[in-house]
């Protein structure tokens, strides 16, 4: 009887975040598989079978070969910012975890360290992004330097609304996804461990090939799913610091959006999703997540 | 490993520094810059010191209301941060306990959070609108005729609103409680059962109290990731904005230093409640230091 109790309770007490993700991710995820399937008009959608948000966005694929056409030169474009800001936020990530995990040796330090660079996280990302304007723009700090240092003559058009202002303001803003995870793998790692490496004659190198990366690998992995889901839906972050002028996978569904073709945004939204699922399964088949926390 | 530091030490010193005058350097300048001379611009240099944006932005440029919005976004922090509070530590006692289903309510949260937010915002959306067709067209015929009369639109800051940021909030607010119950002694729970504590005894007089420090982190998480939120309200907020949509919808029409005044504000209320939340966990934990134990006290 007493089991049957708790496990009441239990369900009582899960009940409520149940309803939530119900309410507001499961059903609106069912939705928009369904009317990715409908048609639609100028003005609304309708609810009749057609596959128009799919042939639509794929219009002139076939003919255009071998030139990519549009949706897939967004992908295309897309999983390159994706993968660009993948390599330099795990490299960065990497290193300080490593330095906040192994060599900062106070756990009062550890702790202040870590807060210093998860304060960020809390604030407002519109105003990161914002913050580099002053720093990248045509006037900014960097032109003006480098114009008074002598070292160019014209301010550099490409620092601002440009692909690498995108990946920059990428960087700055989830290299904390991988610090995160990266670092909790790492403080699981037993000193022990290094030190037999060490005293078994391991370099510094060898040490961190054989014994560090392979350990750390699930933190790596959540980072990398983090970061990668993140980027391949952006529409804010490449509007922002594009200068709404780079496409993206999650631009087309706010265009489509906001042209109000909503079973085309849907059909858009169901290809990133299955694109998305495919990355992530891929990456969790090298770990169990539920291990890792 | 030996008392002197290796070279690697201070060479990653190097590059943490770094990296944090990369994180924060960008925002002092916003910061700075926001404080320009009513003749000042965009950029560097400062044209005179003043708080002329400020009161611009308090003014109001005749375009959006920004105190509106930011009452709006207040408001909406407040209300995520008590239900993912609630949620997640009700949440986190039930897989303390495990249950049916506990898996599935898992990988529901971890696919919530990893979602993309444009694919969420999309479906709750569609959800509303949905919903609100069927009010409008349907509802004679399902009896509802009375709910219907002048209906127009279910969505909201306080429903889909709320619920586009829940998705993103709790995800966060339960795994904070798997990282503290992994950490958690259970004796303890055991040795109040023994000694007569009702379930709810035990909660609110042994439980609780140790993880307050990390509960005051939730609310942390709900309030500042929601006043800060804007992928997933995008198309699921309705006819009202938040804050940060605002600060968005400004990046491409405004040209003066007033949208600098705004992020200062905007981040001023991040830090604000950043510290709070530091100082009441700081506060938390060293009364519990005192408090906790008295073990090795002798007699009292």
């Amino acid at each position: 009887m007493t089991k049957d109790r708790n496990s009441f309770i239990a369900w009582l007490q899960a009940g409520p975040m149940m309803l939530v993700f119900v309410a507001f991710f499961l059903l609106p995820l069912v939705f928009v598989v369904i009317v990715s399937a409908w048609d639609y008009n100028e003005y609304e959608m309708l609810p009749a079978l057609s596959f128009r948000g799919y042939t639509d966005t794929f219009e002139g694929c076939i003919a255009q070969l071998p030139d990519l056409c549009t949706i897939l030169k967004t992908y295309a474009k897309t999983v390159k910012l994706c993968f660009l800001t993948w390599a330099i936020t795990l490299t960065i990530g990497f290193t300080i975890a490593y330095f906040l995990a192994f060599h900062v040796r106070s756990k009062t330090w550890q702790i202040v360290l870590s807060l210093l660079c998860t304060i960020p996280f809390w604030t407002s990302n519109v105003i990161r992004m914002i913050a580099w304007v002053p720093l990248l723009g045509r006037n900014g700090l960097i032109n003006q330097g480098l114009i008074d240092l002598g070292l160019i003559k014209v301010p550099m058009e490409w620092l601002l609304f440009s692909e690498f202002s995108v990946v920059l303001a990428f960087v700055h803003l989830f290299t904390f996804f991988m610090v995160v995870p990266i670092f909790n793998s790492m403080i699981r790692i037993d000193p022990k461990l290094v030190e037999a490496a060490y005293d078994a004659g391991a370099t510094g190198f060898q040490t961190l090939i054989n014994i560090i990366i392979p350990l750390a690998k699930p933190g790596i992995v959540i980072g990398s799913i983090f970061v990668i889901t993140i980027v391949m839906g952006d529409f804010v972050t490449i509007g922002v610091m594009g200068g709404q002028q780079i496409a993206s996978a999650g631009k087309i569904i706010e265009t489509r959006l906001n042209a109000l073709q909503f079973p085309a945004a849907a059909a858009n939204a169901v290809i990133l999703l299955g694109i998305t699922i495919v990355i992530i399964s891929a990456l969790t088949r090298l770990v169990d997540i539920r291990k890792e926390l | 490993m030996g008392d002197k530091r290796p070279k690697s030490f201070y060479i990653l010193a190097a590059v943490f520094i770094v990296y944090v005058l990369f994180l924060y350097g960008p925002m002092f300048a916003i910061f700075t810059l926001s404080f320009q001379g009513p003749e000042g611009g965009l950029t560097f240099p400062m044209n005179g010191v003043s708080l002329h944006w400020f009161r611009k932005v308090f003014e109001g440029n005749g375009v959006v209301n920004i105190g509106a919005a930011f009452k709006r976004s207040l408001a909406l922090g407040s209300v995520v941060m008590i239900i993912t509070v609630v949620l997640s530590v009700a949440a986190g006692m039930a897989f303390r306990k495990g249950f049916k289903g506990a898996a599935v309510l898992f990988y529901t949260a971890i696919a919530s959070l990893i979602m993309p937010s444009i694919i969420t915002s999309l479906g709750i959306a569609l959800e509303f609108r949905l919903f609100d067709d069927v009010m409008i067209n349907h509802a004679n015929d399902l009896g509802l005729g009375w709910l219907a009369e002048g209906w127009t639109t279910a969505m909201g800051l306080f429903t889909s609103g709320l619920g586009a940021h829940l998705t993103w909030t709790l995800p966060f607010g339960l795994l904070i409680m798997f990282a503290i119950f992994n950490r958690f002694d259970g004796r303890l729970e055991e040795a109040a059962r023994d000694l007569g504590a009702t379930p709810w005894q035990t909660f609110r007089h042994v439980v609780l109290p140790i993880i307050l420090p990390s509960v005051v982190g939730i609310g942390l998480f709900g309030f500042t990731l929601s006043w800060d939120e804007l992928a997933r309200s995008s198309q699921a907020i309705g006819s009202v904005n938040t804050l940060p949509l605002e600060l968005q919808g400004l990046t491409t029409t405004v040209t003066k230093p007033d949208i600098y005044a705004l992020g200062t504000i905007t981040s001023a209320v991040s830090f604000l409640v950043i510290f709070i939340a530091l100082f009441i966990i700081q506060f938390l934990q060293a009364r519990q230091r005192r408090h906790g134990s008295d073990a090795g006290k002798g007699l009292v």
